[in-house]
């Protein structure tokens, strides 16, 4: 990525600059011909590498290749694991439609939680969260008590989007355990930020992508157990376990296989060098704007940090900063443009108004000092003329 | 200048963004999101407030090369315009929601907002002509007589005009169809907008049933005699003569038209064609685009209808009330509309209409 002296990209959350390894590996990819389902030579090869980067992502996530399912984006996944669950639930002898999960998932989890409930009858029992957006543990236990029986599957994001805040999704998990229920985790925010090994996470499906970690767009993958019975989404070749059917993007593959080993490899020296740019943006804020706030807690992804500035209006922010170079969220890319107060944020105890004022900067591992120091000097102005704005 | 660049995703707009742009100011466009629940997809020519819509205003935004955001200004909208077109229905009045749109949102809260960013003005896609002049920016209309926006911001003041921007006062329509299409805009072709861009059915009628009720009351004559039946008296409008539905005949057997709506009464008052004759108007809440006018009485012309006639008329300024007397009589005028005043080419002002006679 080139990044000129005045710009400064702090929007790694919505996707990161691509690793210049995993770039080679997609340019190389891209320029040979094969369909990893073909018989013949091309085929074979291009089934390798498949194959090989199959083992290598089961090996940075701590799971077995036969667990890993591409698909071609985190949403597919989130959509495979949620409709799948629910679809093979209602196979079953009792039909079981209760789901749990929380208000602060991504939309890729929400909406198709949404659907279900409005064209399956689906009933929703959704978790308790802080004020930092962290799920209630005891919310999920007293769901799990009253409706447990007819809980099909439960699924808790590992970390927040928005906010960053870290969910406690091992402790989910032995909840639903005890009681028999599978349970997913969208883990597309945490992989390669902080640990995490599927196996020990104790989890049934956990969702990761390509473009969050220095991969190529158009990749992800389900992580899924051999003994959850999921029922596809997209149906034709079958050539995911019969799961997922569709022409395996060998190129996009590879590449996301050494985005995974290369951001596993570093996942140590990236997340203390990223804390350390997010203190230094921190510490820059708060002491350069007056009333601002911090969000998500003490316990968020090393690079996430969610600000409101009260009496400033968040599109403001947005547009203000992005003139200056600066380019930030105000929430999650897929609900910008007609811009609602954040749901995360509304689910954490804030007024729609106060969650309008709130910005979202997320650094990644070609974030620079020099960027973060940029956002810093031109904060001050911005949020005076976005509070402005924002006086009625 | 630091300008932003209004788009509603029409050929217009897109084309002032475009003409802003290449003179060199630092641009942003920025399309208006009106309705808290926007339609995906245009239904006919109507309307301008839809996802498609502000997709087409980033695509022009692309081609420009300037940034293109989406605002929020939902509430605003319903708050300012469309609440004030249902209370002004429901008072027996007819009001122009176009004009209150230019007054509340587009050069009030969008001009406030880009202000309190940083920038300079607001650009639009109107037709009309701000001028320079000793005593500040003046408003004059357009050169192309047919699409003339000056009636609809002839409610603008001087403070508002001073942060606007018209770039295409100076050219016919046709042009900028053509200016569209070299530019190489996908949107050159798109249809205009007609009617209210809030009821996309273009049935204000049914509309305004749907939130004011349809309370079924009398049509009658001046003399108080029922010669019919309505369902919902807000929406007749003063010289309407279709539509009416009378079950008894005039006793010359000519038509009769709508002279008055009394919502209180729930009445609609019907008469002949020379009962709707008036020279005397007038109405408050006046608006002055340029210097404010003497006290006393000017000679100038009247207009009160977007596109209707500019009438010549004696006009009179106490202080509160802007009058005209007209030099020839009008036939149907609706209280609500507005009163625009104009010398020769130039908009010196306005007031919503409060009576006539």
């Amino acid at each position: 990525m080139s990044v000129s002296e005045k710009a400064a990209y702090l929007d790694n959350a919505a996707t990161t600059a691509i690793l210049p390894e995993a770039l080679e590996v997609l340019y190389q990819e891209a320029a040979t011909v094969g369909n990893a389902s073909s018989l013949h030579g091309a085929g074979r090869r291009a089934r390798k590498i498949v194959e090989e980067s199959r083992e290598r992502i089961a090996a940075a996530v701590g799971a077995k290749p036969q667990e890993v399912i591409f698909t071609a984006s985190g949403t597919e996944a989130n959509n495979l694991a949620v409709k799948g669950m629910f679809w093979q639930a209602q196979n079953d002898g009792e039909a079981k439609t209760g789901i749990s999960s929380s208000p602060v998932e991504h939309h890729a989890i929400l909406d198709p939680l949404e659907w279900l409930e409005r064209e399956s009858g689906a009933q929703l029992h959704l978790a308790q969260v802080d004020v930092n957006g962290v799920i209630n543990p005891e919310s999920i236990t007293e769901i799990m008590s009253e409706h447990g029986a007819t809980i099909s599957f439960a699924t808790f994001m590992h970390s927040n989007n928005e906010v960053g805040a870290l969910q406690p999704v091992a402790e989910l998990a032995d909840i639903a355990r005890e009681h028999q229920i599978p349970i997913h985790t969208d883990a597309v925010q945490s992989f390669g930020k902080v640990p995490l090994h599927f196996a020990d996470l104790g989890v049934d499906a956990m969702t990761i992508s390509g473009h969050k970690i220095g991969g190529p767009l158009g990749v992800a993958a389900l992580i899924a157990k051999k003994t959850l019975e999921l029922t596809p989404l997209l149906h034709g070749g079958g050539q995911e376990r019969e799961v997922r059917s569709g022409t395996l993007h060998t190129p996009a593959i590879a590449a996301f296989a050494t985005a995974a080993e290369i951001s596993q490899a570093k996942l140590n020296s990236n997340s203390e060098r990223i804390r350390s740019l997010r203190a230094r943006l921190i510490a820059g804020i708060t002491q350069t704007v007056s009333d601002v706030r911090l969000n998500g807690g003490a316990n968020t992804l090393p690079g996430i940090a969610h600000f409101t500035f009260d009496g400033a209006e968040g599109d403001a922010l947005l547009l203000l900063l992005d003139a200056q170079g600066v380019q930030c969220s105000t929430g999650s890319a897929c609900s910008a443009g007609i811009a609602q107060p954040s749901h995360v944020l509304i689910a954490m105890g804030m007024a729609p108004k106060i969650a309008r004022s709130s910005i979202r900067f997320s650094i990644g591992p070609s974030t620079t000092e020099a960027e973060i120091d940029r956002a810093i000097s031109v904060i001050g102005e911005v949020v005076v003329r976005a509070r402005a704005a924002g006086a009625k | 200048m630091k300008i932003i660049a209004a788009m509603s995703g029409g050929v217009d707009s897109a084309v002032a963004a475009a003409r802003v742009a290449d003179a060199g100011h630092e641009v942003i466009g920025v399309h208006l999101a009106l309705s808290s629940n926007p339609q995906k997809y245009r239904s006919g020519a109507r309307g301008c407030c839809t996802i498609e819509d502000s997709h087409d205003a980033r695509r022009a935004a692309d081609i420009i090369g300037i940034p293109f955001y989406i605002w929020d200004m939902a509430e605003e909208f319903h708050d300012g315009v469309v609440q004030n077109f249902l209370s002004e229905y429901a008072g027996g009045k007819t009001p122009n929601p176009c004009l209150r749109c230019n007054e509340k949102i587009k050069f009030e809260a969008v001009l406030k907002r880009a202000r309190a960013m940083g920038y300079d003005a607001v650009a639009t896609g109107h037709y009309a002509k701000k001028i320079e002049s000793s005593s500040g920016p003046l408003l004059y209309r357009a050169d192309d007589p047919a699409k003339d926006q000056s009636y609809v911001l002839a409610v603008l003041t001087q403070d508002q005009l001073a942060g606007a921007i018209f770039p295409l006062g100076d050219t016919v329509k046709t042009d900028v169809r053509k200016e569209a299409q070299e530019r190489g805009f996908s949107l050159a072709q798109k249809p205009d907008s007609h009617d209210i861009c809030f009821v996309p059915s273009g049935d204000n009628a049914g509309w305004l049933r749907d939130r004011l009720g349809s309370e079924v009351g009398d049509i009658v004559d001046e003399d108080g005699a029922v010669l019919g039946s309505h369902k919902g008296a807000y929406t007749y409008t003063v010289g309407q003569r279709r539509g009416l539905g009378l079950t008894v005949p005039a006793d010359d057997g000519r038509a009769r038209y709508v002279l008055r709506v009394e919502p209180i009464n729930n009445r609609v008052v019907v008469g002949s064609r020379e009962e709707l004759a008036i020279t005397e108007i007038s109405g408050g809440d006046v608006k002055w685009c340029g210097p404010v006018a003497e006290l006393g009485e000017h000679r100038g012309l009247a207009q009160v209808r977007a596109h209707g006639a500019a009438l010549p008329c004696t006009y009179r300024w106490d202080g509160d009330q802007l009058s005209a007397t007209l030099d020839q009589p009008l036939f149907g005028l609706a209280p609500g509309q507005a009163l625009v005043i104009y010398e020769d080419q130039r908009a010196i002002g306005s007031a919503t209409i409060e009576r006539t006679g």
